[in-house]
């Protein structure tokens, strides 16, 4: 019997969500400003949740270690926004989008939440166009839709290639608004180390102020955390510098479950890293594909430059193997195969970690000015980083990391497992299964924000109407702040010679290596040790100059750090646990003859829901039967 | 193999927004031309770490040029001297063997010193808390094509939208004015049918927060030269005109007079 309730309402599918809203209980309007409200985080997530609570009447304090909640990671998705609106006429409908959000998560997903998020994914449209959200638009002024991966029809909505940046700052306006009537308070530089319990339910928060280095408690009646996905694990990803687990991961160590860990997505299309330094890894759009050629050259470490190895020596490896997909095979498979061949030796570049995508044919078939019409600005943004013209010589590409399907393990309701404290966007597990289709993330981020957490969030807080916060000065925030801040001095008093950046990295290639794009048993078994040992000798080596009384961004790294050992290890259980290949967790041993992923639906159509034991010890592994009644399990093929 | 460079950094070091700062001089050797100028600085930031001296604090996060993050002025100009480019996409390569690069933080009043490079460009927000939004409150809004928006307004209003806030505007200008930052936020908004019930009790409380804060425009120009996004400058003609109208709609019983 599991300990897990997922709290899934009664009903057919498309009731079970309208059901749950009316047997929710409500907060009275003018009760609900005697309630407090802790939002962490301000993306997409974060801002929408923040400022539609406050429009309901509750009290909203907001946390963001940014300067200013316009600079969340959400900012950079460029793609687009489903909603399942059917302007194109093309027989789209909320079961569609439900139907194919739910394959494309490989099975692996939880029907009646993926069923909510299409059902909302129209009142987000509406919700953005409505605040000015500057989407494409027709010559008639009406909205223009385009298709997207994973889906036969056009329903993704899009404002040029910065579509996250301006829903982003849609919400960011909204949160804006209410700051500036007093209905949030926000929190800027200040960042989250503690989640507070008291007698079970979460009471609050410990920030750390990243300017003075004060550490200071937050209470509230409910803690929302939307403070993203933990991709930084890998040192090199397509996420923003300072994204991280902190926030979720403190949240695990108090007793939230943190789920499916080891479901985490490649991007096929990242410009490869160009030496030992690079920071970060930038993604192009994954239309390039539609186009360009992949190859690589047929002989081991062939230093010739591309354009002098003739045609005879060169292996086209996707149209090879997949000749009715060719080089539009699905993310997963596309980035597999560039492993495997630059694993092989037949990388290229100057660090022979990348394959070439080759546009030459195409240039000499329509010409270089149709090219440029279509992709002339990421042909731009390519020359920019990589110091090449790729209208003369073939881009060089290479996977990465961009967004993670797991994380904090959250009820219909978006509770996590300690009670009064939810979850919400790329922060919990919910939605999108095994693996994301393109365009969903947006859509969950201010699904759960807008749409599904302002009504959730008051059936728990109807109950406690007259119950006061708990004051800060109460023990538990005393001796939460007292662990923080023993934590900062254990940081600052370690005295190594070596820096957070350095031990970042080591992690990102043993997690990049065992835990990346392909997994076997005997890598992962290899991260269970090796990743201890690495941690130990962080806690050992460690040197952060400086105080921590000022501005020290080596000391914000140094907790970050730390809470990323901690999730490598779980994610290597978990990825160890899961004897089967679904979505973005690809296990060698399970693949069908064409190597494709191998579910095992029989043993495996469950969340891995992981509790915290303490520091000494593994967590407890729970599970939560995913339940098909609405969609049928099959296997993909891309033959 | 790419190119190295040897480089010799002068770096604006400061403790505290009431502290003095100076010029601190570095030598950054073999560095790749195809780093960016922020992984430059993460070497010099990695070899003051093994020296046990204190690293250098500079603002960034996205690295892909779109979270506005980034600042620095390198060698008097902000991002630098790559058009069109945020400091984190400025790459090596646009630099010589043997240069000297000054590096200083974002220099206006409204912008005080953190530390080191890092400026606080909190009154950004409060202009846009003072009206840079729509009020439409979540579940108020109506189907969205029932309102459409022509083309050409939509396109324009996304010029403006595509400001990141980074600041260089101000830091660029002579008189530290944020005249470019504020009208792309009320372009976007005003221009489209959606901003305008808000319009002119938007444009006379964002430009008034504005003037708290910043100095005033004298035309210089030196902000769009300076904005990585390319705003255009036409936008502060258009908020100059949209101000003048407030003025006047703003005013109670206006229609009577």
């Amino acid at each position: 019997m599991t300990v897990l309730d997922s709290k899934i309402p009664e009903g057919s599918i498309a009731e079970k969500w309208e059901n749950h809203k009316f047997s929710s209980k409500l907060v009275n309007p003018n009760n609900k400003r005697r309630f407090e409200i802790i939002v962490v985080g301000t993306g997409l997530a974060g801002a929408s949740a923040a400022a539609s609570l406050s429009e309901l009447g509750y009290r909203v304090k907001a946390f963001t270690f940014h300067d200013s909640p316009r600079r969340a990671h959400s900012i950079a998705a460029q793609g687009g926004i489903n909603g399942a609106k059917n302007y194109t006429n093309d027989g789209d409908s909320v079961h569609r989008l439900f139907y194919d959000t739910v394959k494309g998560g490989d099975y692996r997903s939880r029907e009646a939440n993926v069923h909510r998020l299409a059902e909302v994914s129209v009142n987000i449209i509406d919700q953005a166009a409505a605040q000015g959200v500057p989407f494409a638009r027709e010559y008639g002024g009406l909205l223009d839709n385009r298709s997207f991966g994973g889906a036969q029809v056009s329903r993704t909505f899009y404002a040029r290639g910065q579509t996250g940046q301006q829903l982003l700052l849609g919400a960011y306006q909204a949160l804006a608004k209410q700051v500036a009537a007093g209905g949030v308070e926000l929190h800027t530089r200040t960042e989250l180390l503690d989640v507070v319990l008291k007698d079970g339910r979460a009471c609050g928060i410990v920030t750390r102020d990243l300017i003075s280095g004060e550490v200071v408690s937050h209470s509230g009646h409910a803690v929302v955390l939307a403070t993203g996905g933990y991709g930084n694990v890998y040192y090199l990803s397509t996420n923003a510098m300072a994204c991280n687990v902190t926030a979720a991961w403190r949240a695990h160590r108090k007793g939230a479950f943190f789920a499916n860990p080891c479901y985490t997505q490649i991007h096929p299309t990242c410009i490869p890293a160009s030496d030992e330094f690079q920071s970060k890894l930038t993604l192009m759009s994954e239309s390039l594909r539609n186009d360009g050629r992949i190859w690589v050259p047929d002989a081991f470490d062939d230093g010739r430059a591309p354009n002098e190895i003739p045609e005879s020596e060169r292996d086209y490896y996707l149209e090879r193997k997949y000749p009715a997909f060719g080089n539009l095979v699905p993310r997963d498979v596309a980035s597999r195969n560039a492993k495997t061949v630059v694993d092989q030796g037949k990388g290229v570049g100057a660090l022979k970690n990348g394959v070439y995508l080759d546009f030459a044919a195409v240039i000499e078939r329509d010409g270089e000015d149709v090219v440029r019409a279509k992709y002339g600005n990421l042909f731009d943004m390519y020359a920019n980083i990589a110091g090449e013209n790729p209208y003369q010589v073939p881009m060089r590409i290479y996977p990465a990391i961009h967004y993670t399907m797991g994380g904090v393990w959250v009820d219909y309701n978006l509770m996590t497992t300690i009670p009064g404290c939810y979850s919400i966007g790329e922060a919990n597990f919910s939605d999108h299964g095994a693996n994301r289709l393109g365009a969903s993330a947006l859509m969950q981020g201010l699904a759960d924000g807008y749409f599904v957490l302002p009504y959730t969030i008051g059936d728990d807080l109807a109950g406690r109407l007259g119950e006061s916060v708990v004051p800060t000065d109460d023990p538990v925030f005393v001796e939460a702040e007292a662990a923080v801040a023993n934590q900062v001095d254990q940081f600052m008093s370690i005295g190594g010679t070596r820096s957070v950046d350095w031990f970042h990295r080591e992690l990102g290639k043993l997690v990049w290596d065992y835990i990346g794009m392909e997994r076997t048993k005997e890598g992962l078994e290899k991260a269970l040790s090796e990743i201890p040992a690495l941690e130990e000798e962080f806690w050992k080596d460690l040197r952060i100059p400086g105080s921590a009384a000022t501005l020290n961004s080596n000391l914000e790294k140094a907790g970050r750090v730390a809470d990323f050992f901690e999730l490598a290890k779980l994610m290597a259980r978990d990825a160890l646990d899961r004897e089967e290949s679904c979505g973005g967790h690809f296990r060698a041993e399970h693949q069908t003859e064409e190597g494709e992923a191998q579910r095992d639906d029989e043993n495996f159509a469950h969340v891995a829901a992981w509790e915290w034991n303490g520091t000494d010890s593994v967590q407890t592994r729970h599970e939560e039967e995913l339940v098909f009644e609405n969609v049928a399990l099959t296997q993909r093929s891309y033959k | 193999m790419s190119k190295e460079l040897n480089l010799t950094l002068q770096v604006w070091r400061q403790n505290g927004p009431d502290e003095t700062g100076h010029f601190e001089t570095y030598r950054a050797e073999r560095i790749s031309e195809d780093m960016s100028f922020l992984e430059m600085l993460d070497i010099i930031n990695e070899q003051l770490v093994e020296n046990g001296e204190v690293p250098i604090e500079f603002d960034h996060d996205c690295r892909e040029g779109i979270c506005g993050t980034c600042s620095l002025m390198i060698n008097g100009q902000a991002h630098g001297h790559a058009k069109a480019t945020t400091t984190c996409q400025l790459h090596m390569r646009k630099f010589q063997d043997g240069d000297t690069i000054v590096v200083e933080p974002f220099r206006a009043r409204a912008f005080p010193v953190v530390r080191d490079l890092v400026v606080d460009r909190s009154s950004f927000d409060r202009i846009i808390e003072a009206g840079g939004y729509i009020s439409v409150n979540t579940g108020a809004a109506s189907d969205a094509n029932l309102t459409p928006v022509p083309k050409e307004a939509a396109d324009t209003s996304f010029d403006a939208a595509a400001c990141i806030g980074c600041g260089a505007c101000v830091a660029a200008c002579p008189n530290s004015a944020a005249q470019l930052f504020t009208s792309a936020k009320l372009a976007h908004l005003n221009l489209i049918p959606q901003g305008q019930p808000q319009r002119f009790e938007r444009t006379e409380s964002m430009v008034e927060t504005m003037e708290s804060f910043f100095g005033s425009c004298t035309n210089h120009g030196e902000c769009h030269e300076a904005c990585p996004k390319e705003i255009s400058l036409d936008f502060i003609a258009f908020m100059n005109r949209d101000y003048v109208k407030a003025k006047v709609k703003n005013r109670k019983l206006a229609g009577q007079t």
